[in-house]
């Protein structure tokens, strides 16, 4: 297996393989970070109380702000401008999980959507911290420092909400069982599978990482009381491969609707 | 440039940086921020790599216009170039304990060593340490609410990162 480290993004033009599992890689860690930021900006005013608006508004900020730089990896490898990947790509060249285009929905899916996502990025970032593509690590490791919170915060919401039981409970348990339907595509690595794996721009098999996502989980469902659902099923539709629900449309409706009021703007 | 002049404007440009101050915590340099990693002059173009203290930090573009506009007035400077880069990261125990100082004076508890287990920092009122975290978030990316179980006073701090 070669596994070359690669510094900087001039190094990977004559290695197209490389290059192109490369990209298609970061357009899922990005579209990823970004609709769920989207989704977490949308509770501000909204959320149960006024600790939650500044909470989830400052997580909405973190996310788009790792958004943000796996984007401009991605125009340091010449897909263009970091803005317009984010605002203009249409949902059928979307490469994010669809866990994360999902609508807000009650305070239960809200939090155990967040969980069981952010422990996947834990994961997923754990093992980035020693990707082949050097750009990408040093960011693995800077944005874990950060997420580090987010997880105490929705480690607490998830075993408080099951340990109450009553509504609470019933609220959550039917989150998890939407939750885990669409789980399959949150550990699909797209087209490139096989590169992305081999080159060690993500340096850990699915199988692998999903055996250390279940690790971490289920601990958590004990501590908050609840049944433990099992393993993911693989995807019925992959969002990885640019197959995405209604919801991904409205969002992006949502979403872009300044933006392409002027896209030259400079805001 | 012989060396003597080439060190006599690395003091310069650091002594400038000392003079840009955090656009959310106008009382704290980058300096003491542990945000700047590296400058370096060839001639008159300047080089400074900065360390973001979080990826997301809306300040980074503010930062940048001043750094620049503050080197660009010390003597024998012709262009200088900001780069944000993350290797290095940025952690709170960059922050040096001038900075931990004028962070408590400015009412912003200064943070626990990151490879702890503590979150809540001493209280910057009346230095007690039984705190208890009120909100993991805070008015910014870095900064979190805590409470003063001795004398009862909610306070602000910098996050552990």
């Amino acid at each position: 297996m070669r596994r070359m480290k690669v510094e900087q993004a001039a190094q990977v033009i004559d290695r197209p393989v490389y290059k192109a599992a490369l990209i298609d890689f970061l357009y899922q860690l990005a579209d990823d970070e970004l609709f769920l930021g989207h989704r977490d900006s949308e509770w501000l005013g909204l959320a149960p109380d006024i600790e939650e608006d500044v909470a989830f508004s400052s997580i909405a900020q973190d996310e788009v702000g790792h958004a943000t730089l796996f984007y401009h990896l991605l125009s340091e490898l010449g897909e263009g401008k970091a803005d317009d990947l984010a605002y203009s790509r249409p949902a059928a060249v979307r490469r994010n999980a669809r866990l994360v285009e999902r609508a807000n929905g009650d305070w239960a899916y809200t939090i155990v959507r967040h969980l069981v996502y952010d422990i996947f990025e834990d994961v997923r970032l754990e093992a980035l911290a020693s990707s082949s593509y050097a750009p990408l690590a040093h960011g693995a490791v800077k944005i874990r420092r950060e997420e580090r919170y987010h997880l105490l915060h929705m480690e607490t919401w998830f075993t408080r909400l099951g340990q109450a039981g009553g509504e609470a409970k019933a609220r959550v348990e039917r989150a998890v069982a939407a939750v885990w339907d669409d789980l399959g595509d949150l550990f699909s690595l797209g087209v490139h599978e096989a590169h992305i794996v081999a080159e060690g721009i993500l340096p850990v098999a699915r199988d692998e990482l999903v055996q250390r996502w279940e690790a971490r989980m289920k601990p958590l469902f004990e501590a908050a009381q609840l049944a433990w659902p099992g393993a993911p099923h693989p995807a019925k539709e992959d969002g990885r491969l640019g197959q995405h629900s209604a919801d991904l449309d409205a969002l992006l409706e949502t979403m872009g609707e300044v933006y392409r009021i002027d896209p030259h703007a400079r805001w | 440039m012989d060396e003597r002049i080439c060190e006599t404007l690395e003091t310069a440009l650091w002594e400038a940086l000392q003079e840009v101050k955090d656009p959310e915590i106008p009382t704290v340099s980058v300096v003491e921020l542990g945000m700047v990693h590296r400058v370096a002059a060839e001639g008159g173009r300047v080089t400074v790599e900065m360390l973001p203290t979080f990826v997301g930090c809306p300040a980074l573009d503010i930062l940048r216009r001043d750094v620049t506009a503050r080197l660009a007035q010390v003597d024998g400077v012709e262009e200088v170039e900001v780069r944000f880069v993350l290797n290095p990261p940025w952690t709170s125990d960059r922050i040096t304990p001038e900075g931990r100082r004028k962070l408590a004076e400015f009412g912003l508890a200064p943070p626990p060593a990151s490879d702890g287990m503590a979150i809540a920092p001493e209280c910057p009122y009346c230095g007690a340490r039984d705190t208890a975290i009120e909100n993991l978030f805070g008015p910014t990316a870095c900064r979190a609410i805590f409470y003063c179980k001795a004398c009862r006073q909610p306070f602000e701090g910098m996050k552990p990162v």
